[in-house]
């Protein structure tokens, strides 16, 4: 019962400011309720003891990127963009694509509900030294996957370094 | 149902003690960071051959309290052009930030609000949203000196994060576990604070935690003499106090982690050495000490209220002796006796606290304020490349260590000769460039 209070609160939250991040006409606001957003989705981890998912999207999304997101944000004039056009006129089709999305997702869950996919509970005490279990599954099982990325993230850097250089 | 009933009820309740625990800090904390001001300004006017604040209260004592009630009383002005909401929120977002982090963090084995097995990296995660306070203030002023200020403390604290962050991990590839409970007793266990394993790890995080708490000579954020105050230029008041409150409060979280990763958390010097435990004796005999110091001094005090003010000093320190005395004369095997652990582990953690805040101070009253460009240069291409270099040092000695069976100190010794011969090479290589006119804090300004 707690669980599905603190769930539906954080979910509310969640999706409220998430509305917000887009109808907010100030920037900044934006990235305000884009914050609260993440932190809630963070809580929403914590709520499920995915603690270690929990500690990284405070970290790197919510202390790492949104700081870097504001720190753009103030240095651009917001006046100018008070004064423009918010939404533009594809509400036709973004409508369409929501009600496409909306119909999909209710689609899985009636699907779900009738038992072709089944949800098992993990037991509790799978759960607990989870910070350790996500270690060994990405430098055992997943090694090479994660090996890969890493080095894809590493040429991103590289590039944006040489691109930013006036002279290579 | 009678009431020894409702107590042991209460007793079992496993929410008892950290609600207990709560309630402490909150309390407590807001007089802690005003007595380490206090403390500051003592040691600032010790460095400087003044007496520092001598009025209010035997040698100002009670400044801290007078302070307090000057700034509730102030007006609290809110600037006509700021955003008020955001303006209004932005302090409590710093303070509600650096007071979660304090969550996590044992003060000795048994005063710990929660011991969770991500521990170092909550606090860690936790302590970093308070730079949003700072930053949604200064914008938020709506003040051309906020705004820079804020965009100083962004710049400078994703840019020290970096270091400290690596330095940290060079400390927890040795500990092996992120509970701050279990770093403090893979210390215990090994017989060797992690300091002497990683030194270099150690003052890298001394230097990046002094950047990321926004001191000196780190303040750039605060700069008085370029940006009247920095992000708290339009705050008044109580406000203002919620930000001092923050930083101070930041400066404990961030001795704190140095403490439990680095200087054994609560573990006594020579914790696991049956030949130096005379140092049991220190906790009750310094703060006893104290006590009779301060009575000594008591009929010099001019004032009569003066006087009883240091005599009821004095008592606390005696009466706070007899607690840490009682488990060493009460007989082995009670209940206080095995309460030792605790109460001397809260005596010497916070004593390694304070040292470490202390250092900080005295950092503050020596070195003169980095120009923003030296700044980043430090931290871009010294700290992190030096960090880096520290975390393969320390992962190399352990491999050497656990794989090929070399003692602790030939492996350590070795990782510790190497991150300085790089150290060395990037003192070398980084050449200084000539003072341009066109560093990144002017590229800032002229965008804002």
């Amino acid at each position: 019962m707690l669980d599905l209070v603190i769930f539906y609160f954080f979910a509310i939250l969640a999706v409220s400011s998430a509305i917000l991040v887009v109808a907010s006409r100030n920037a900044v606001h934006s990235a305000i309720f884009l914050v609260a957003s993440l932190l809630s989705t963070a809580g929403i981890f914590l709520s499920l003891h995915a603690e270690f998912l929990f500690v990284v999207q405070v970290i790197l999304y919510a202390g790492g990127i949104m700081v870097l997101f504001v720190f753009v944000i103030m240095l651009v004039n917001l006046d100018v963009a008070l004064h423009q056009v918010q939404f533009n006129r594809h509400w036709l089709v973004a409508s369409l694509l929501a009600l496409v999305l909306g119909a999909e997702v209710a689609g899985a869950l009636l699907v779900s509900r009738q038992g072709l996919i089944t949800v098992v509970p993990a037991p509790a005490q799978m759960l607990e030294p989870n910070t350790e279990r996500i270690a060994s599954t990405l430098f055992r099982t997943y090694m090479l996957p994660f090996e890969v990325a890493s080095i894809l993230l590493l040429v991103a850097m590289i590039g944006a370094v040489v691109m930013s250089k006036k002279k290579v | 149902m009678n009431l020894s009933a409702i107590v042991a009820a209460v007793l079992a309740w496993p929410y008892l003690w950290p609600l207990v625990f709560v309630l402490v800090i909150v309390l407590v904390l807001p007089l802690v960071a005003g007595y380490i001001v206090l403390v500051e300004r003592k040691v600032m006017a010790d460095m400087q051959v003044r007496l520092g604040p001598m009025r209010v209260g035997p040698h100002g004592l009670l400044q801290p309290i007078a302070d307090a009630v000057k700034l509730l009383l102030k007006e609290d002005i809110i600037p006509e052009s700021a955003d008020k909401a955001i303006f209004w929120g932005a302090p409590l977002v710093s303070v509600t930030a650096a007071m979660l982090a304090l969550a996590a963090i044992p003060i000795g084995p048994f005063f710990q609000i929660a011991d969770l097995n991500i521990g170092l990296l909550y606090v860690l995660g936790i302590s970093a949203l308070g730079i949003f306070g700072i930053v949604f203030g200064g914008w938020a002023s709506n003040s051309h000196y906020s705004l820079l200020g804020a965009l100083r403390s962004a710049a400078q604290l994703l840019s020290y994060e970096t270091s400290a962050g690596l330095a940290i991990v060079s400390a927890l590839l040795l500990a092996g576990t992120l509970s701050m409970r279990g770093i403090v007793q893979v210390q215990d266990d090994e017989g060797v604070w992690l300091i002497f394993a990683a030194p270099i790890g150690f003052f890298i995080y001394l230097v990046a935690s002094i950047a990321e708490t926004n001191r000196a000579p780190f303040d750039m954020p605060e700069a008085e003499s370029e940006l009247v105050a920095g992000y708290m230029t339009e705050y008044s008041g109580f406000r203002w106090a919620l930000y001092f409150l923050a930083e101070y409060t930041n400066m404990i979280v961030v001795s704190a982690i140095a403490t439990t990763l680095f200087l054994g958390g609560w573990l006594r010097p020579f914790a696991g050495t049956s030949l130096f435990n005379f140092l049991d004796f220190f906790p009750p005999l310094s703060l006893l000490g104290v006590a009779v110091y301060c009575l000594y001094r008591a009929p010099k005090q001019p004032v009569a209220v003066q006087k009883m003010f240091m005599v009821g000093v004095s008592g606390l320190c005696a009466v706070v002796a007899l607690i840490l005395a009682a488990p060493l004369l009460a007989p082995s095997g009670s209940f206080l006796a095995g309460a030792k652990d605790g109460l001397h582990g809260g005596f010497w953690f916070l004593l390694k606290v304070s040292t470490y805040i202390y250092v900080f101070m005295w950092l503050r009253f020596t070195f003169p304020r980095y120009r923003f460009d030296q700044l980043m240069r430090l931290g871009w291409q010294f700290l992190v490349p030096l960090s880096i270099a520290n975390v393969m040092g320390v992962a190399g000695a352990l491999v050497l260590h656990r794989q090929f069976g070399w003692g602790r100190v030939p492996s350590f010794g070795l990782s510790v000769i190497f991150t300085l011969a790089v150290a060395a090479y990037l003192l070398t290589v980084g050449e200084n460039p000539p003072h341009t006119r066109e560093g990144k804090e002017e590229e800032i300004a002229g965008n804002a």
